[in-house]
């Protein structure tokens, strides 16, 4: 079993999102050390990119002010290297497919094993395209993790079957314009996930208040909490350590 | 279908693909099949041709430029006036058929990128005409540069949002609408503005834009009885160049050639001369070539022309420049202008600035080739919405 499946045994994960680099790499590893230690269960840093499209205008300002701040790829394996030292849980790089392919595959692969980097998520990798880094990522030992969404069906279990580390279920926004259920639709999602495959499956959570926290896991396995965490650094820049740290004690006690 | 051949369809070599988001697959796979069921339906079809014909004003002329060809002593020279359509460049052909396609598939509701404008004024123009509710995102300097084409667009009913993350220009337009397709996919479709993208939109705006070489082949062939020696356009994702070649790639006697925006020059870093500068990358859903740094961050690139001012090619593009079967040149914002101010002085026709970059390299072009050799130029948009920039650029003040 990967160490990122480990994560999961006997207990509900948080998995907290960091922005490499934002608002400086030295903040970064501050965060990781006192998001384990606040009770993270696994972390994802996302290696900043100049156009993130696939996630909010927030996001895209946090990569721009990282790669502003002089962050790169190399500067951001360096970091998690480091700081692998005294973090101990699975760190999942969260990393649009252009950084990888232009560093190159296999060189990618071989400083995530290098610097302690259990999985990877690439947003812009679905099934049709992950045999881009699939093969290589067995090769390495490093998980490649995957996104599904509601009512995508066929898709969902062509997904699960061949899913590594966790499974990533997001919402749709459309759907929650169009006023479903996204709560319920979320849970068929993880349904469908369960009847194709053993594994653990996630959902995004993007509250600041920990009620939100205890619903979804009666769900899922775990939640990752993309935008809060994001907001709380963009509101405090370098003061923000403790800002987070309390944060994510208080997800954690919700969600156990 | 199987997996395998379904992806095998949308690729151009190595390039092409879809790399987007989960999210967004439902949709991009709701329009393949959309698309799929109605490319030859005849009542599609059909319809089509009526708006190319009735409303676009197709077939657009072939005009033999007969100073020009004299001025320039060489080969002869026709332009393809896509400058004549409706809304003033061939980007209506692609409109009218994603708009159609659109409404044929329930949806209410058209969002696009634009760049110098000229995709968003056809894009509001079709959803007017088909009464479908159109929003166009444009990058925040580029609504400068174009204000003229932003207030069309208000008036044909758009509304138009100004981009203000990133560069501020074409490709943080795309991203833009992306983001808001994903959040809005049920009642709308993207229409994208050139062969770029994830599979099939590469392939669709070809569809619609191919007339463009169909028709340069079928007026040849009645003026001259022969097939153009060379057909040249300007590429910025590159699909007039795509609708005037895509018709020629099996007749190897017929040169391609595609012009980049080198803008200040491809030894600076103020150009968006993708072929002649770029590298492998995947970005905006395909994989292409890129202007990006060795991280694969990608460049703010620069051209004059906001129309050719994007980092990347249509994928397609990327496979005729590896395969070698087309030719990508690189043409400064200088030479560009140069052309502009020449095909307005010896022909009376003032080119989109764009358009301008395909002219100035004919212009180098025609005088080392036979008289009894024909070179096309994709006169692809027409330059009233330049006029203003280009005084400034001569440092003319224009008080409008």
């Amino acid at each position: 079993m990967s160490r990122v499946k480990e994560a999961f045994q006997d207990k509900k994960a948080l998995i907290p999102f960091i922005t490499g680099g934002y608002p400086s790499l030295e903040v970064t590893k501050k965060l990781l050390s006192v998001m384990q230690e606040a009770g993270a269960d696994l972390i994802e840093i996302g290696i900043p990119f100049s156009d993130p499209a696939a996630e909010g205008v927030e996001i895209q300002e946090a990569n721009e002010r990282a790669l502003a701040a002089g962050c790169t790829t190399d500067k951001l394996f360096d970091m998690v290297k480091e700081s692998r030292k005294e973090v101990k849980v699975p760190v999942i790089y969260r990393t649009y497919f252009n950084p990888i392919y232009t560093y190159g595959k296999e060189k990618f692969m071989k400083r995530c094993v290098e610097c302690g980097i259990d999985g990877v998520i690439v947003p812009d990798l679905p099934y049709e395209e992950k045999d881009e880094i699939l093969p290589m990522c067995r090769q390495y030992g490093v998980d490649l993790i995957s996104i599904v969404v509601p009512f995508s069906k066929e898709r969902i279990f062509r997904t699960a079957e061949e899913a590594e580390g966790y499974i990533y279920c997001v919402s749709r926004p459309d759907l929650e314009r169009k006023g479903e259920k996204i709560q319920t639709a979320l849970a068929e999602t993880a349904a469908l996930v369960r009847e194709a495959a053993d594994i653990p499956c996630v959902a995004d959570y993007d509250s600041l208040e920990p009620e939100q926290g205890r619903t979804l896991v009666k769900i899922f396995d775990g939640v990752a909490v993309h935008s809060a965490v994001m907001e709380l650094i963009s509101r405090y820049g370098e003061a923000c350590v403790p800002h987070v740290s309390e944060y994510v004690r208080k997800i954690k006690e919700a969600v156990k | 279908m199987s997996e395998k051949n379904r992806k095998k369809k949308g690729r151009y070599g190595e390039y092409g693909g879809q790399y987007i988001p989960e999210t967004l697959m439902c949709a991009v796979q709701e329009l393949t099949d959309a698309y799929e069921r109605y490319k030859n339906d005849p009542e599609f079809i059909q319809e089509l041709t009526k708006l190319f014909r009735d409303y676009a004003g197709r077939p657009s002329m072939l005009y033999y430029a007969e100073k020009m060809t004299k001025d320039l002593g060489g080969a002869k020279i026709y332009l393809k006036r896509e400058d004549l359509n409706h809304t003033g460049s061939h980007k209506i052909n692609n409109v009218l058929g994603q708009v159609l396609l659109a409404k044929k598939m329930g949806k209410t509701r058209v969002i696009a990128e634009t760049g110098a404008g000229q995709h968003g004024v056809a894009t509001a123009t079709a959803a007017a005409l088909m009464g479908i509710e159109c929003e166009i995102f444009m990058g925040k300097e580029d609504t400068n540069r174009q204000a003229l084409n932003v207030y069309r667009m208000k008036l044909l009913g758009a509304k138009v949002h100004a981009v203000t993350s990133g560069t501020q220009t074409l490709k943080d337009a795309v991203n833009e609408t992306m983001r808001e397709w994903s959040r809005r996919m049920d009642d709308t479709l993207y229409v994208l503005g050139s062969v770029m993208g994830p599979h099939p939109f590469p392939m669709i705006v070809r569809d619609f834009q191919k007339i463009i070489g169909e028709e340069i082949r079928s007026q040849l062939m009645e003026r001259e009885g022969k097939l153009p020696d060379a057909v040249v356009a300007c590429v910025g994702g590159g699909s007039n160049a795509m609708g005037a070649f895509y018709d020629f790639i099996k007749d190897l006697e017929v040169r391609l050639i595609g012009c980049e925006a080198a803008g200040h020059g491809i030894d600076t870093d103020r150009h968006a001369a993708t072929v002649a500068k770029g590298s492998t990358g995947v970005f905006h859903g395909m994989k292409s070539l890129f202007c990006q740094d060795e991280y694969g961050q990608i460049a703010p690139v620069y051209s004059i022309s906001a129309g050719l001012d994007y980092p990347g090619i249509g994928p397609e593009h990327a496979q005729l420049a590896k395969e070698g079967r087309a030719q990508y040149v690189p043409v400064t914002d200088e030479e560009a202008v140069e052309a502009f101010e020449y095909l307005s002085r010896i022909e009376g026709i003032i080119p989109a600035i764009e358009s301008a970059h395909a002219v100035a390299y004919a212009k180098k072009l025609a005088p080392a080739m036979k008289k009894d050799e024909i070179i096309v130029i994709n006169l692809s948009g027409r330059g009233d919405k330049d006029v203003a920039a280009i005084a400034r650029y001569r440092g003319v003040k224009i008080y409008e």
